[in-house]
């Protein structure tokens, strides 16, 4: 999955990971994809309730990986529209 | 030019002014129901938020679902009242007041950092636990929260009334608060999608 910027939220909890990501989406133009990081399992249907209600958004994709410890890691593909 | 081909012509004329008159009608319609649907719109994107409570995990969830709506493009605007005003205290200032002000302004916590919990408090023990446990949990502080928010745009509003009631000057809150009073704070609730009491 192709991506502009990266944004690494590992850690942070609600309501940080939308929060930081709307602040880097701030700074990019429209039609980047920024690729989001977190731990926090909340935020999988956050993103997905942000960009339903905000229509400057896109949720392209999302997905669970792992990182080298075994903790799972939630990915966030936004579009700023 | 015979009769009858005069009187449809006028009949031409009379029909051709009642449409201009239904188009105009028309038009004033759909300006009117422009106007309407500005104001839905407008309406749909702004929040508003009313802070009573002084309880750190009360403000903690008023601050969240601030600076979450916030993200969402919202227009926040957060009134704090009463026990709210502690939470956008910076400092505690005992000169200048009358001596039950004072008193009130010496038992009352003097910043965001130092409010109890709703419950649990024992003596402000809770309070620290939770900040503790908030820590652990890689939870924003509420100090953060605040920040964050202002960041964001949200708008901070202090009661005017309850500023004067407890004798808290202006300088005694976070910069930037702008005070108002019931009808300042629905004009902004009024024309707003949703309004929270915390």
């Amino acid at each position: 999955m192709n991506y502009d910027v990266m944004l690494d939220v590992r850690g942070l909890n609600c309501p940080m990971p939308i929060v930081k990501t709307k602040q880097e989406l701030n700074k990019v133009e429209s039609g980047k994809i920024l690729k989001v990081l977190t731990t926090d399992k909340g935020s999988i249907k956050d993103f997905q309730g942000w960009a339903n209600t905000d229509k400057t958004i896109e949720l392209i994709k999302q997905e669970t990986e792992k990182d080298e410890n075994g903790k799972e890691i939630y990915v966030h593909y936004v579009k700023k529209k | 030019m015979n009769s009858q081909s005069l009187n449809q012509d006028l009949k031409n004329v009379d029909q051709l002014e009642n449409y201009k008159i239904e188009i105009e009608n028309l038009k004033k319609r759909l300006s009117y129901l422009e106007e309407q649907l500005a104001d839905i719109l407008e309406k749909k994107n702004k929040v508003g938020i009313v802070v009573f409570s002084g309880d750190l995990d009360r403000v903690l969830a008023a601050l969240i679902i601030a600076t979450g709506a916030a993200t969402f493009g919202k227009e926040v605007s957060v009134f704090f009242t009463f026990w709210g005003l502690n939470a956008i205290k910076v400092k505690k200032k005992l000169s200048n007041k009358k001596w039950h002000q004072r008193l009130f302004a010496f038992l009352n916590p003097a910043s965001a950092s130092n409010l109890p919990v709703s419950k649990m408090n024992f003596f402000g023990l809770g309070s620290k636990m939770l900040k503790m446990m908030m820590k652990e949990k890689n939870v924003s502080s509420l100090e953060d929260l605040i920040k964050m928010a202002k960041e964001l745009g949200v708008k901070f509003i202090a009661c005017e009334m309850s500023k004067d009631v407890l004798g808290i000057e202006d300088e005694e809150l976070i910069e930037g608060t702008e005070s108002g009073g019931v009808a300042y704070f629905l004009s902004h609730s009024l024309n707003s999608s949703m309004t929270i009491f915390i």
